[in-house]
């Protein structure tokens, strides 16, 4: 009760359905050319169209090469369910960044950065990542295709009300200890089920310490504990982020979205169905051994002797392996988990003056356009680029392999998206997920490396 | 697609393994279609762990058993029955089309992921979800028999492994269960809406 997602939530409330679910408001649908096909498909069937298509934005991410994006795109499945999608939004009147546009990238670093994405909004899209834009201090939460008709369709989704949980990290972060890492110890600590019925609140001295990007990064990573959503009340941090963004309101508008945006935040005296508190000083830098996110450990440890043997049989592990000094075939920096211009900045803090390791393959693959220009514009490429790195172009790339971006059969990927599943970065791949530091430390050293080493 | 719900008795096919993801159910390159093929999702279904690199059936994977070969007919193989948190991961509805694509119109398991049971529920194939104990005495029982069959009735909300005769209530809300017994959508709801939904904006 009283909490700030019942705000929101209640504030978007078109009606209750008896003994159902709720009708509830939605302010921006993103749709992406994966899971939006089959949705114009039913509104066509049905003979409608977009009920409010002016809230409704458009981009192409999944299938998009990361290289020559200004040539056509070679595999002719890819091709057609980008062109499809670029049909689809013009058919319908709706808003399309395509590739090669400026405003183009991984839809959950978009959204946000271009200010669409606001505090006290509900935001939803075909894909399980869109609880990123809870950082903004919004409801966002990932949907089925047939949910992304109904939005279409009607503006609304009708939804069981999740419960709410509130998950407090304390104190201060050590060096070498990212957002990444503070996920990656939730995962580990609820289980890929453990927040499942929940949307949670992320709180306390910890979580406001981060930064949007950091904010960012954690709330994508909700939904690997099972939860619909993650989202962090809306602070100074977030209107400095926000303020004089291409959408943000302008002017007197923006006074009165600031005066409301400070009232965005859980009651002193409200209650959640369930409160988990951490210590930040627990934290290290983690890794991943198995093929479930929530198999993570500090990067020190050896691998638990209840991990599931088919995981580790599928990996190559073994129970109380530590995988310090293993072998690394690839090393991945990117997705909309840590594409953005803080993970490159990271990178190559460890990355400068040294050089990539031979036998890695190492892809370099920014979020969006705006993170590129950002990249250049403080000159991070040319440091990278020193260091043996190539700087790729926008999309969700390897985190999914749907692009030429696979990983081969049975060689090891220390990755910074948000999958580790069987066969995420291609068949047969082998996926440790970990932050961006620990990715440079293995992509310089060819091997399972601290970062803290490196720092 | 829309289908509607009575009473379901069939054999079943069981995967007892825990947290199988929607990567696992229907892998990421399967997802480039632009069209709501069914069979082509039901085809696709298990992907991986059904075929090896050659598309060979991989002998182990349950589908490709003896017992349990035979594609979902009425009474045979129309329900699926999975460990705890299945459908975990990715948002893909095309995970839910392959399910109902194969011919599986149950799936029981301990526990869903959120995302994954709309989505079934959506495509009218029906999450029921059980207690621990149940699920692991019909995995017995099924283990014993692969001809042991499960009632699940929707109109009482009762799901009854009949080699034992252990039934439990499952869960699922009013307004769902009136759709899923007439076939309709909660677009078909939604659409009726409209002046509710502007009222609304115009507050």
């Amino acid at each position: 009760m009283n909490t700030l997602f019942d705000k929101i939530w209640d504030s978007h409330v078109v009606s209750l359905i008896e003994d159902g679910p709720t009708q509830l408001y939605i302010d921006r649908l993103y749709c992406h050319e994966v899971t939006s096909p089959q949705a114009f498909d039913g509104l066509r069937a049905r003979g409608i169209k977009c009920f409010r298509p002016e809230k409704i934005y458009c981009m192409p991410d999944h299938n998009t090469p990361t290289h020559d994006q200004d040539k056509t795109i070679e595999d002719p499945v890819s091709r057609k369910q980008v062109d499809t999608l670029a049909a689809n939004a013009a058919e319908f009147g709706l808003t399309h960044y395509g590739m090669m546009n400026h405003s183009n990238g991984i839809i959950h670093v978009v959204g946000p950065e271009k200010g669409l994405s606001l505090p006290g909004m509900t935001i939803v899209c075909g894909d399980s990542h869109t609880s990123t834009h809870g950082a903004m201090g919004a409801v966002a939460f990932g949907i089925g295709t047939s949910e992304v008709e109904m939005v279409m369709a009607s503006q609304c989704i009708l939804q069981q009300k999740p419960k709410s949980m509130r998950i407090s990290v304390e104190g201060e972060l050590a060096k070498g200890v990212t957002a990444k890492d503070v996920a990656l110890y939730l995962m580990m600590k609820l289980t890929t089920s453990g927040a499942t019925g929940y949307f949670i609140e992320y709180a306390g001295s910890t979580i406001r310490s981060l930064s949007m990007e950091g904010r960012l990064t954690l709330c994508n990573l909700s939904i690997e504990m099972g939860a619909r959503g993650g989202f962090i009340a809306p602070d100074e941090t977030t209107f400095e982020y926000i303020k004089g963004r291409e959408y943000a309101p302008k002017g007197e508008e923006w006074d009165k979205a600031v005066e409301y945006w400070k009232t965005l935040k859980s009651g002193d005296d409200a209650v959640f169905d369930k409160e988990l508190t951490f210590d930040a000083a627990d934290i290290q830098p983690m890794i991943t051994y198995g093929t479930n996110p929530g198999m993570g450990m500090a990067i020190t440890d050896s691998i638990p002797a209840d991990a599931a043997q088919k995981s580790l049989d599928y990996m190559g592990f073994t129970h109380g392996q530590n995988l310090l000094g293993h072998k690394v075939d690839y090393v991945f920096l990117g997705a909309c988990t840590n594409g953005r211009i803080e993970d490159f900045r990271a990178f190559a803090s460890i990355a400068a003056g040294k050089k990539k390791a031979e036998g890695v393959t190492a892809w370099l693959v920014p979020g969006s356009w705006k993170v590129l220009d950002e990249i250049k514009a403080e000159g991070l490429d040319k440091v990278l680029e020193a260091a043996g790195f190539a700087i790729r172009q926008p999309g969700c790339s390897a985190c999914l392999a749907m692009n030429d971006d696979k990983i081969p059969a049975g060689k090891y990927s220390v990755s910074t998206s948000n999958r580790n599943f069987e066969g995420r970065q291609g068949p047969g791949s082998r996926t440790l997920l970990a932050s961006p530091l620990t990715a440079a430390a293995a992509a310089v050293t060819g091997v399972i490396t601290d970062p803290r080493e490196l720092i | 697609m829309k289908q509607k719900f009575d009473i379901i008795q069939s054999t079943c096919v069981p995967l007892p393994l825990e947290n199988v993801d929607t990567d696992q159910i229907i892998p990421a390159r399967f997802l480039k279609a632009t069209t709501r093929d069914e069979k082509f999702f039901g085809d696709n279904l298990f992907r991986d762990w059904r075929y090896d690199k050659e598309d060979n059936p991989k002998k182990d994977f349950v589908f490709n058993t003896p017992a349990f070969s035979a594609a979902p007919s009425e009474g045979v193989h129309q329900i699926l029955v999975a460990g705890k948190n299945f459908g975990s991961g990715s948002s893909r509805e095309h995970a839910a089309w392959a399910i109902a694509g194969y011919g599986f119109r149950v799936v029981i398991s301990s526990f869903f992921a959120d995302i994954h049971k709309n989505n079934e529920l959506n495509n009218f194939v029906l999450p029921v979800a059980v207690s621990e104990a149940f699920l692991a005495e019909l995995f017995a029982s099924i283990a014993a028999d692969s001809d042991c069959q499960v009632k699940v009735d929707v109109p009482n909300q009762t799901v009854t492994n009949l080699a034992t005769g252990s039934s439990e209530h499952f869960e699922i809300n009013g307004y769902k269960k009136y759709c899923l017994m007439n076939a309709l959508d909660d677009i078909d709801y939604l659409l009726e809406q409209k002046s509710k939904i502007e009222a609304y904006e115009n507050k």
